[in-house]
């Protein structure tokens, strides 16, 4: 349930997670227990364009790391952090399973592989 | 069914890798084209799950030529379909070229990478349009189940699976028949069998290919094991990071019931099974058995202490066993073909064969299946074509972040789980990611801890301070703030998460550093004592210089610097300026002349 309510939304808005807690008859700290230890679930709204920069041990050997901080530099927002325009929600995840490609940013859902920062550039162009 | 004969099939894989450089694009070009010039009765596009060879995407095989077509663009598809699917001849500009040679290989049996592997799991990698289930029955699927269900008894499917040798392929290498006749022996209804595919070691991904290349014959290795120790209720655990294998294995399920393979008495034998999916939340340690079947149950996915082990009391208190994917998708060919057949692979104590994930700096990235017992050596040379660049390969690390890495003395260990272990690394999942000279091993070490510390769930104080104290002192050392005695007060600190963690993510947790104390001990003092990282990597520690004898003043590294570090007249050596240089290699990554060092 939390999950379709993550993909609908974007997040989980505290009203929806009270309505469920009260229908299903658990308590909201459960709720609130689960949404917090798993990584798919997210408590604030996320930006139009959620980007997920994968740091797998192959794209860590082959610069993923620095795909990362060229995105926190020109978007000026932490990773976590969502960009004040809205545009932009940035996050890093541990794999996609697409090593073959690394290094590897995930844009929505599309995968971008074997990238260079100056590629970066362009690809985040697309994304209005 | 399509019950027609075409003349010739070309096989597009649309695995997750293939997908993300457009392979689907290029099918529904290739299926344009070919309708175009009236083909459509002759020649048939099939997408398949992955082929592989990752690297290379999108990949097209032409059978049964056994063509090989790599790296395509919807713009290429004229060409190929003009010239190979009409008049006949092969298009060798599209065709693979080993690295330093000139000329293309054709045959995909015939290129290295595919050459020296032997396919078992993989079988139907590439050869079947994984959402079609008449496919897979064309291929001999669900025939051992047949037999397994019309032949055998419970205890005879045990025994087979016992004889065969088969160990669990999730990491830990337990042997399967033993785990399922101890599930069988478990008094109590309502066990269960779960399948995980909650592949979280980054860097492998075996298990999402197989479940997106060949979903069926996880699925019948399911009903095979549910048979056998009397199970009615299965469940499959998915990253929630796989849609596309979630995707297929519910067409499969689908498919599977539609056709009385699953569900109520299955083949008119009386016995009934379902299969439910359940998609994982993002969180690691949900790949160890007693979190995952927390999670399963709704909960937070914390792992409990064993004994009970699941097959005495898992899911719900049930009698539940846990099996990975690649054990899975190997239970039916056991079946079908036997033991015996099934034993001659391998080693005496590892059978059968493993597949790996072959990536980070290697000429070839994809996946491979081997028979176990071949030298790590010829997994990444002769099939994975060394290390790209001209570079020096120093280690390739396996078993995720609870293995090890491996230096290039030790390369010619077979890879089977006795050896692995001895060295200090682990078989785990099967990721195997190679590292050359520009890879810091602290950096390394460093990277898995901080994954480990992250999902850690907390429960246990040794790993959930012990990892963030790690993490410290080796941020210390890569930031060159390292002390002499930090290198001990690690192995000491490693030895007590070891011992006092309840589950595997804890007791294997410092392998990594462990490992790259052994073989790798001289780059963390060099790191200590003269402030310098030799692999050039730890950001602290080095400078980004501009060689004037090779810099010819293009003026494209001054563009590229987003800090504008970089100054020069044009036609002469630019140079940087440190004060303003944040070492963010953008330089480096665009100069043409090799003229960036690292020091």
């Amino acid at each position: 349930m939390l999950q379709d309510i993550q993909k609908e939304k974007g997040y989980l808005p505290e009203e929806a997670l009270a309505t469920i807690a009260s229908e299903v008859k658990v308590p909201l700290s459960r709720l609130f227990s689960l949404a917090t230890f798993y990584k798919a679930f997210s408590l604030v709204p996320r930006g139009r364009h959620y980007i997920n920069v994968c740091l797998g041990t192959a794209c860590h050997v082959r610069g993923g790391m620095k795909l990362l901080d060229k995105l926190e530099r020109d978007l000026g927002i932490k990773t976590g952090e969502t960009t004040s325009d809205n545009r932009f929600t940035l996050e890093a995840v541990r794999c996609v399973g697409c090593c073959g490609l690394a290094p590897v940013v995930v844009i929505d859902e599309n995968f971008h592989g074997k990238l260079t920062q100056r590629e970066l550039t362009k690809v985040l162009k697309r994304y209005g | 069914m399509d019950l027609k004969t075409y003349r010739t099939h070309v096989m597009i894989c649309a695995g997750t890798a293939c997908v993300s450089t457009h392979s689907l694009a290029v099918k529904e070009a290739l299926e344009r084209e070919i309708q175009k010039h009236g083909l459509e009765d002759e020649v048939k596009v099939i997408a398949t799950g992955c082929i592989g060879f990752c690297e290379r995407g999108p990949i097209a095989v032409v059978q049964p030529d056994d063509v090989f077509y790599q790296q395509l663009t919807e713009d290429d598809i004229p060409l190929l379909v003009e010239e190979h699917l009409l008049q006949g001849r092969p298009v060798e500009k599209l065709m693979y070229i080993p690295e330093g040679e000139k000329k293309p290989v054709s045959r995909m049996m015939d290129i290295d990478f595919f050459k020296h592997q032997q396919f078992v799991v993989l079988r139907n990698r590439g050869r079947m349009d994984p959402e079609e289930i008449e496919e897979y029955i064309a291929f001999d699927g669900y025939a051992g189940l047949t037999k397994a269900l019309t032949t055998m008894k419970p205890e005879e499917i045990i025994d087979e699976i016992k004889a065969s040798g088969l160990r669990g392929r999730g990491g830990a290498g337990f042997p399967t028949g033993l785990k399922w006749e101890l599930c069988r022996k478990t008094k109590g209804d309502g066990k269960y069998l779960i399948c995980n595919a909650d592949e979280g070691d980054p860097g492998a991904y075996m298990d999402r290919s197989i479940l997106e290349a060949d979903p069926h014959a996880v699925l019948e290795g399911l009903i095979i094991g549910a048979k056998a120790v009397g199970a009615h209720q299965g469940f499959i655990y998915v990253r929630d990071e796989y849609p596309l294998a979630v995707k297929r294995i519910k067409i499969a399920i689908e498919q599977a019931t539609e056709y009385g393979l699953l569900g109520k008495d299955i083949l008119g034998t009386g016995f009934d099974f379902e299969v439910e999916v359940v998609r994982g939340g993002g969180a690691f340690v949900c790949g160890e058995e007693t979190a995952l079947m927390a999670s399963v149950e709704g909960r937070v996915g914390r792992p409990s202490t064993r004994p009970p082990f699941p097959v005495e009391k898992g899911l719900w208190d049930r009698p539940t066993n846990i099996n990975n994917v690649e054990t899975w998708a190997n239970i039916p060919i056991i079946i079908l073909k036997g033991a015996d057949w099934y034993s001659t692979l391998g080693t005496e104590k590892s059978k059968g064969t493993k597949v790996f994930s072959l990536v980070g700096k290697i000429n070839n990235s994809g996946l491979v299946e081997v028979p176990m017992g071949i030298p790590l050596r010829k997994i990444i040379f002769d099939i994975g074509g060394g290390v790209p660049g001209g570079k020096r390969f120093k280690a390739v690390q396996t078993g995720g972040p609870s293995g090890g890495c491996i230096p290039e003395e030790l390369l010619d260990l077979p890879v089977d789980f006795e050896a692995l272990t001895q060295a200090g690394a682990i078989m785990g999942s099967g990721g195997l990611i190679v590292m050359d000279e520009n890879t810091c091993m602290v950096d390394v070490a460093l990277y898995f801890v901080s994954f480990l510390a992250e999902e850690s769930c907390g429960k246990c104080t040794p790993c959930r301070v012990g990892l963030q104290r790690m993490k410290e002192m080796l941020t210390a050392i890569t930031e060159g703030r390292g002390e002499e005695g930090d290198l001990e007060r690690l192995e000491n600190l490693a030895r007590t998460i070891q011992d006092g963690s309840l589950c595997g993510l804890g007791q294997t947790a410092p392998n990594p550093v462990l490992s790259t104390l052994k073989y790798f001990r001289h780059e963390y003092e060099a790191h200590i004592r003269d402030q310098s990282c030799p692999a050039g990597v730890c950001k602290p520690l080095i400078t980004y210089l501009i060689d004037v004898e090779k810099c010819t003043g293009c003026g494209v590294c001054l563009k590229a610097c987003p800090v504008g570090a970089i100054t020069g007249e044009r036609k002469q050596p630019h140079r940087i300026d440190q004060a303003l240089c944040t070492k963010c290699g953008s330089c480096m990554e665009v100069c043409r002349f090799e003229a960036i060092v690292v020091e």
